[in-house]
């Protein structure tokens, strides 16, 4: 390592002067509201992410109140389809999703070595098109018009027949907010990831949690269409009385279950596909060694994205669908466990050829690992026909995708969010509260969906109320409630841990885990610019490269610019100046939402939101001086 | 110096096609629509399956005139659009402006000529049946898609003509005409399913 001279010394303090003068925001609220940056808007997200995990939280706390014991009388039938909607809606809507782009939001930019991400103003509109999203729905459960046809909402129970009122149309409208943030953040992490990794950063060496980001964000592109279209389908239908699903007049409800589940199941892997990328950081970073096949990884990745595409119709089997195509999507749904296992061995051989050093976050890496394999067989199961026929609508599927969910998604997240913590607040969490929650976690989560595999497979079904004293489901409900207790201590301990780092938290300083990306080699937190100089790479772990890298120069500290390279081999191709903060991104959000809320009651609410996003949307674009974009000649 | 360094100072500040990420943000969009309405092209197949008669009995086959004269507009629009594609790449902010106030009229005919169609060459209502629901919801999404692309092409022209203008004002004015051609290409498979598909289904 060579010593930087003293007038380099002199010249970086000057540029780290320049940077964060070019890059800051505003001070105060207005900066809150404003901010570009991704880091800002990408911890607000995960915050508000987690707010909404805590609402949906309540409500499965409640439903195992409710079926704690037999013939309760403690939620009547109508509060609990409202509960049991609302908590898969705000968990996949509002949780999940969201939270898994967040953390890419959050990570991508860093780990491959830029200073934000493409288009800031765009991702800073998506948040708060997200918030208020979230904000109409939980407002309208409070007012006791919560939606309450599941979150699938199937018609014909959904239609404007069955479903009079608004609860219907609100789930809908929620789509619309959520989906217009969700595919605003994948064109974001799509653009940064291909156009602005750092010099030699190509495909073949980018970070296996980027290429996860990135499969991802294709597959939102492709999957929220479809539930754009379904539900705009449906909300068409219950104002202003169009038929798509309407059979006496030619309309048809299949079309809708092909429709959502066309999102639905690519779906699962939107939100499973980045979980597998923070395993993948964490396992290598503990090992202390690269993964082992990251070319088999990636195409395990890839792979997965495909597939997830050509198995939606294996949640339609008890429809009557044709038995050929009915095989041909069980052999599909079989077919996507191989590059999941795959991954599996992967990360088996990494441990295997590693010196493992066991810290909380690889607990829930291998919790994970644990809990995966045990949802991925019983969706092997599922995906028979005879076997789906079954236990279709039992608790069987509901015991198989929270084995998925929680132990394919929400355990690698938390060990991510212990994992990164130290570099988004620059302090350490505290290892023995991280293994403790760990394990309180795991056995709860355990204690809680083991027994639906049970209750399911003796016959019980989803969605019910209660149940009846001789039913013979008494026990495993009882466990199940009883782990729900020790599930509610283990995120009430992980929440106290989070709180604890943030006020007593020893300083973590730049790389406290021994990473091998780029994200570990700025300070944590980063500054607003993440990087005084922007690193070059020659290998997939540029932090354990024995090598000292050249740096970049000659971009410009005094305005925002960031260096676009190639998509493919990431070498450099020109300069561009980024956007900074703007209070239009937050007025276009809140003329967008003006629309959307007033097409609850009535049609006009298209036109009303239209001319209202064409005069923000003229405020947003309008050329000003403050901006600092380079003018034009004056030629004619 | 005792740290080497990759200097990018000399490299250009301004790109346009796949070298600009405007033009990646543009694709990521022309993706996403082009999704949408493939999928409610594929909504229109599946609901066919449950007419005997397509259009239904009672509904005749959508007037050709309107829509035609739509495609003819679209497609001649293509010639001043890559017009000012040129342009925009050589920065000539006057050229550029009115080639965009063309633009904002043959994109308001296009609309004139939906209205018609609209109005009275499909011969239904959207309420009707379902055929009338999809070929509203076909037509009109792609209206919608004139509709904000005109108000695009007619701020961007006030910008040029107002200023301040910036280098990047081309680039913008460059990826517009990229997804002015989606637009129009989109068109054709929509005239094609909504127009000539029933006479052959």
């Amino acid at each position: 390592m060579s010593v930087p001279t003293t007038g380099e010394a002199a010249r970086e303090a000057l540029d780290r002067a320049a940077l964060s003068r070019a890059w800051a925001t505003p001070a105060g609220w207005l900066g809150w509201l404003t901010s570009a940056n991704h880091k800002s808007v990408a911890l607000r997200y995960i915050v508000t992410a987690f707010g909404f995990f805590a609402l949906g939280g309540v409500l499965a706390a409640l439903m195992r109140l409710q079926l704690a014991h037999p013939e309760s009388r403690l939620i009547g039938p109508d509060l609990y389809n409202q509960i049991f909607t609302m908590h898969g809606s705000t968990m996949m809507f509002l949780f999940a999703v969201p939270v898994m782009e967040a953390m890419g939001i959050y990570l991508v930019p860093l780990m491959i070595g830029t200073r934000n991400v493409a288009f800031p103003r765009m991702n800073n509109f998506g948040y708060w098109i997200y918030l208020a999203g979230g904000l109409m729905l939980w407002t309208s459960f409070v007012l006791n018009i919560g939606p309450d046809t599941g979150w699938f909402a199937y018609v014909p129970l959904s239609g404007p027949a069955f479903s009079p009122g608004k609860r219907v149309d609100i789930w809908a409208q929620l789509i619309t907010f959520t989906e217009i943030a969700a595919l605003v953040a994948a064109v974001e992490i799509v653009v940064t990831t291909l156009k602005m990794r750092c010099p030699g950063m190509s495909l073949n060496r980018m970070p296996l949690f980027v290429w996860a980001m990135l499969i991802t964000a294709f597959m939102v592109i492709f999957a929220m269409p479809a539930i754009m279209a379904a539900s705009t389908m449906l909300a068409m239908d219950r104002l202003v009385d169009t038929h798509f699903f309407n059979p006496a007049e030619g309309g048809d409800a299949l079309l809708w279950q092909h429709l959502f589940w066309f999102f639905g199941h690519p779906e699962v892997y939107i939100i499973f596909i980045p979980a597998t990328g923070f395993v993948s950081m964490i396992v290598s970073t503990f090992a202390r060694r690269r993964i082992f096949g990251y070319p088999a990884m990636v195409l395990a990745l890839i792979a997965t994205g495909f597939l997830g595409f050509s198995l939606w119709v294996h949640h339609m089997f008890a429809t009557g669908l044709p038995m050929l195509g009915e095989s041909f999507f069980t052999a599909a749904s079989m077919m996507i466990a191989i590059p999941s296992g795959l991954q599996v061995f992967c990360w088996l051989a990494t441990l295997r050829g590693g010196r493992v050093v066991v810290r909380a976050p690889l607990l829930f890496a291998l919790g994970f690992i644990a809990l995966f394999v045990l949802g991925g067989l019983t969706g092997v199961m599922l995906a028979a026909v005879p076997f789906d026929l079954q236990a279709h609508d039992t608790y069987f599927v509901v015991a198989h995708f929270h084995y998925v969910l929680i132990g394919g998604a929400l355990f690698p997240l938390l060990g991510a969010i212990l994992f990164w913590l130290p570099k988004m607040c620059g302090r350490m969490p505290n290892e023995r509260l991280g293994r403790w929650s760990f394990w309180v976690l795991f056995v709860g989560f355990n204690v809680t969906f083991f027994p639906m595999h049970l209750l399911g497979l003796g016959g019980m079904p989803r969605r019910v109320y209660t149940y009846a004293t001789d039913a013979g489901f008494a026990t495993g409900n009882a466990v199940a409630s009883v782990g729900a207790v020790v599930l509610t201590a283990g995120v009430l301990l992980f929440a106290a841990n989070i709180a604890w780092t943030l006020r007593r938290g020893a300083p973590a300083g730049d790389n406290p885990w021994g990473g091998e990306t780029l994200e570990w080699a700025t300070s944590s937190p980063p500054p607003i610019y993440n990087f005084v100089y922007l690193p070059t790479v020659d290998g997939q772990a540029p932090l354990w490269s024995p090598h000292e890298r050249p740096v970049v120069t000659g971009l410009r500290t005094d305005v925002r610019e960031i260096l676009i390279t190639d998509p493919i081999d990431a070498t450099p191709d020109h300069r561009q100046r980024l956007d900074g903060a703007s209070i239009w991104p937050l007025l276009t959000a809140m003329a967008g939402t003006a629309g959307i809320v007033t097409a609850l009651f009535t049609p006009w609410g298209v036109t009303i939101g239209a001319l209202l996003l064409l005069v923000t949307l003229t405020g947003w674009f309008w050329p000003r001086a403050a901006a600092g974009h380079e003018h034009a000649e004056e030629a004619p | 110096m005792s740290r080497q360094a990759l200097d990018v100072s000399a490299l250009p500040t301004i790109a346009y096609g796949p070298r600009a990420t405007i033009w990646w943000g543009v694709l990521g969009l022309i993706a996403i629509e082009g999704t949408v309405l493939a999928i409610v092209a594929v909504a229109y197949l599946y609901l066919r399956q449950n007419f005997v008669a397509w259009p239904p009995e009672g509904t005749p086959l959508p007037a050709l005139g309107a829509a035609t004269a739509d495609l003819a507009v679209l497609l001649a629009s293509v010639v001043p659009m890559a017009a000012i594609d040129w342009l925009s790449r050589r920065e000539r902010r006057r050229l550029v402006a009115i080639g965009l106030g063309i633009m904002v009229l043959l994109g308001l005919a296009s609309l004139g000529l939906r209205a018609l169609q609209f109005a009275g060459a499909l011969g239904c209502r959207w309420d009707s049946h379902a055929y009338g629901s999809v070929v509203w919801t076909l037509l009109g999404m792609h209206a919608a898609h004139v509709l904000t692309s005109t108000f695009e092409n007619a701020l961007l022209m006030a910008v040029l003509l107002i200023g301040p203008v910036e280098r990047k004002d081309f680039v913008d004015a460059h990826v517009n005409a990229f997804y002015w051609y989606f637009i129009v290409a989109i068109w054709v498979p929509t005239y094609a399913l909504v127009y000539l598909a029933p006479r052959w289904l």
